[in-house]
């Protein structure tokens, strides 16, 4: 058991922080929440300076400490999060890079890296959440293309996005798993419309998009006809891997100005409150080691992140919400002032335990594929 | 950085479980008729010296075996899930202090926080016990006296303490999964019950987040990182053997099932160095010096 970092990791990590020290006083003003045109040009800015300074593929190429060394850094400088980027950075992209052509990977991931293009997941539908292999949407043969026909929800992004990761159905007769096939969906075609839906915090994070026969070319589609599936489990598996390296560092700083803040305002005399915020101390630190240990685990084992991604995201999503809602002990009646900070992050908070997986789901997954329990209601 | 079990240590902790895991599922009950006035089987405990795990800290010319906290902890973890019974962590602290501890030949208790446990079986007792009181205690495996004076507790006793700890919590999952898995109503196994599945998912994550606290801590030795480790081990067994209890339905209720002792046994070690409240104010005061995500802790 080591934690210590070899001389080219630090070397690494010197270097980076130089250059977040050079280039962040250089951005621009952070564009307002509702500003949609603006955060896309903001994100992609920000991954172009990453591209230029080499740091653009740290998300695939780099060993899982090198990413873990990347996203530790980045955050603790305060540089922006990965935003419009995610799903082609931390999703499609790692997809493609699997189980894509050459052709395809050339295609689509040298734009993701360099920030010109923004990706969206199309998976969620109305009547497909937790149960994802029940999605209707369908893709019918018409020689080249495919003509696809349904509703997509909860897409983030999807206003802006130029890709959208689709999940259809091309066999309606195969049992439900086995007739799934993922496209790559150019957002520009002809019979998408999409339909801002504005979340419980006031801006519209995420969208409805209905698709009415539109034509998407058979070779976007990733993987073989009807095993879409299967390419589905990879992407949910780096979903659930290293996505939350960069909030838990977030979650520590935070935990600190709370209890700067409640010091000052003198909710820190409370000892109820006082050890409420020890105790969080204990889980995030302990988040963070749990992180280490998966990451050094992927290390490894070859870099694909296990199920072991689902035991995090249950404890984190949960000590998320807890972390906000001793913030919002500390702020007493300001915590219902949206004008403060850490209100909206308590709203946002919120998702974390149904977003990617609910918490109902990952236990079902922890029990069944971890400790064996038969599956089941 | 490799934060994984290296094979020395993985191969350390087989050796352990092998010997200590098949002689104490045995010895615990024939220690259990005893109650309330148990005795240390002096050979055992001789076995246990010879095994190391008193002196594996101490440097090889002390005849120890010169390893260190991640050892230590790995071994303790296997002692709290074999619930092996004994004043483990004095004896271990004593080693190299006082004559015959390293070996096994010495029974060492110690006074932590206001409790002693196993004075009456001690050979040496530090720092002394002058005015204990017995008290008809809740854990048939563990006699316990109350001393007037508080003693110190040492961050290496807390940090052995929360390894053993994890055991507990590591055992009562997997107790509570197998259950689970055989026990059959509504003509299927109650683990294919979610309200089940669920109980014990939330075991099994409390011991990979109290895991990862408690190797950490014994890689870095940092108090505040003991501290964690603490708090997240004393949850983990605690809670994790409850849940096992409530798995196991009238049968967790009854004396015969094992799963009380382990929630008595994490009863008793919650309670030493005072309880929980003096590691939440040290992860508390830590946030204000401003060091909680800072440079060497992350590290
Ligand atoms: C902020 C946010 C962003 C999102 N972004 C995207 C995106 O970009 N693209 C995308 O495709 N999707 C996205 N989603 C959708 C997300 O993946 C789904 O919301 C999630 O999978 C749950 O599906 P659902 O909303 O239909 O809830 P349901 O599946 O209807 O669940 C409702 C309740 O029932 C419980 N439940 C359901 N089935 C079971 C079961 N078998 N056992 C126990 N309990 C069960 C659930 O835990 C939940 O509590 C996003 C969601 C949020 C909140």
């Amino acid at each position: 058991m080591d934690l210590s970092y070899t001389a080219q990791e630090d070397e690494f990590r010197a270097r980076l922080r130089e250059w977040l020290g050079k280039v962040l006083p250089t951005l621009p003003v952070k564009p307002s929440p509702d500003d949609w045109p603006g955060r896309r040009a903001y994100d992609l800015g920000w991954q172009r300076m990453l591209y230029d300074a080499g740091y653009a593929d740290v998300h695939w190429d780099a060993s899982p400490t090198t990413r873990l060394i990347f996203l530790e850094e980045t955050e603790k400088a305060g540089a922006p999060y990965v935003g419009a980027n995610f799903v082609g950075l931390l999703h499609a992209g790692p997809t493609i890079a699997a189980e894509g052509t050459p052709e395809q990977r050339e295609r689509w991931l040298p734009p993701v890296l360099r920030g010109d293009e923004v990706w969206c997941q199309g998976f969620s539908e109305p009547d497909a959440g937790s149960d994802l292999a029940a999605l209707r949407t369908r893709a019918w043969r018409d020689g080249d293309d495919y003509v696809v026909t349904g509703s997509k929800i909860w897409t983030s992004h999807a206003e802006v996005a130029d890709w959208c990761e689709l999940l259809v159905r091309t066999d309606a007769d195969a049992p439900k798993h086995r007739g799934i096939s993922w496209l790559a969906m150019p957002m520009s075609a002809a019979g998408i419309t999409v339909r801002p839906l504005r979340t419980l915090a006031g801006s519209a994070e995420f969208a409805e998009v209905f698709l009415d026969e539109v034509r998407v070319p058979v070779g976007n589609r990733v993987g073989d006809e009807n095993d879409g599936w299967r390419v589905t489990m990879v992407t949910l598996s780096f979903e659930r891997g290293t996505a939350f390296v960069g909030e838990v560092v977030a979650c520590r700083r935070v935990l600190g100005e709370l209890a700067v803040e409640a010091r000052r305002n003198g909710r820190w005399d409370d000892p109820v409150l006082r050890r409420q915020l020890g105790r969080l101390n204990a889980e995030f630190r302990a988040l963070w080691r749990l992180t280490q240990w998966n990451v050094s685990e992927a290390e490894a084992s070859g870099g694909v992140p296990g199920v072991g991604g689902s035991v995090f995201k249950l404890r984190y999503s949960h000590a998320r919400q807890e972390l906000y809602d001793a913030a919002a002990d500390v702020l007493g009646p300001d915590s219902l002032d949206l004008e403060r900070a850490w209100v909206l992050d308590r709203l946002s908070s919120l998702s974390y335990t149904i977003a990617a997986g609910t918490s109902q789901i990952q236990q079902n997954i922890v029990a069944e594929r971890i400790l064996g329990l038969p599956k089941g209601r | 950085m490799r934060f994984q079990l290296t094979d020395e240590q993985k191969a350390l902790r087989a050796v352990v479980r092998d010997v200590i895991g098949r002689s104490s599922a045995a010895g615990v009950w024939g220690l259990v008729a005893q109650f309330p006035a148990p005795l240390i089987d002096r050979g055992f405990w001789r076995a246990l010296g010879e095994l190391g795990v008193f002196s594996l800290r101490l440097p090889e010319v002390d005849g120890g075996a010169g390893l260190g906290l991640p050892e230590a902890v790995l071994v303790f973890e296997e002692l709290g899930w074999a619930l092996v019974p004994g004043p483990l962590v004095a004896t271990h602290l004593a080693a190299g202090v006082v004559p015959g501890a390293a070996t096994g030949e010495t029974v060492v208790a110690a006074a932590d926080g206001s409790l002693v446990e196993w004075l009456d079986e001690a050979d040496v007792v530090l720092p002394g016990a002058e005015g204990a009181v017995a008290l008809r205690s809740v854990d048939p495996l563990t006699p316990l006296h109350r001393v007037p004076a508080p003693g110190r507790t040492d961050p290496v006793a807390v940090l052995l303490t929360a390894a053993e700890q994890l055991g507990t919590a590591a055992r009562v999952c997997e107790l509570a999964v197998q259950h689970a898995r055989t026990r059959e109503q509504f003509g299927q196994a109650i683990g294919g019950f979610q309200a089940v599945k669920h109980l014990c998912a939330q075991s099994l994550v409390r011991v990979e987040v109290a895991r990862a606290a408690v190797y950490a801590a014994a890689v870095t030795g940092d108090v505040v990182d003991i501290a964690a480790a603490r708090v997240l081990a004393d949850e983990a067994a605690v809670r994790g053997a409850r849940d096992c209890l409530q798995v196991h339905g009238g049968m967790g209720f009854t004396w015969e099932s094992e799963v009380h002792l382990h929630l008595k046994r994490a009863w008793v070690r919650a309670r030493r160095g005072g309880g929980n409240t003096e590691s939440e104010e040290l992860l508390a005061a830590d946030l204000l010096a401003g060091v909680a995500w800072r440079g060497a802790c992350l590290r």
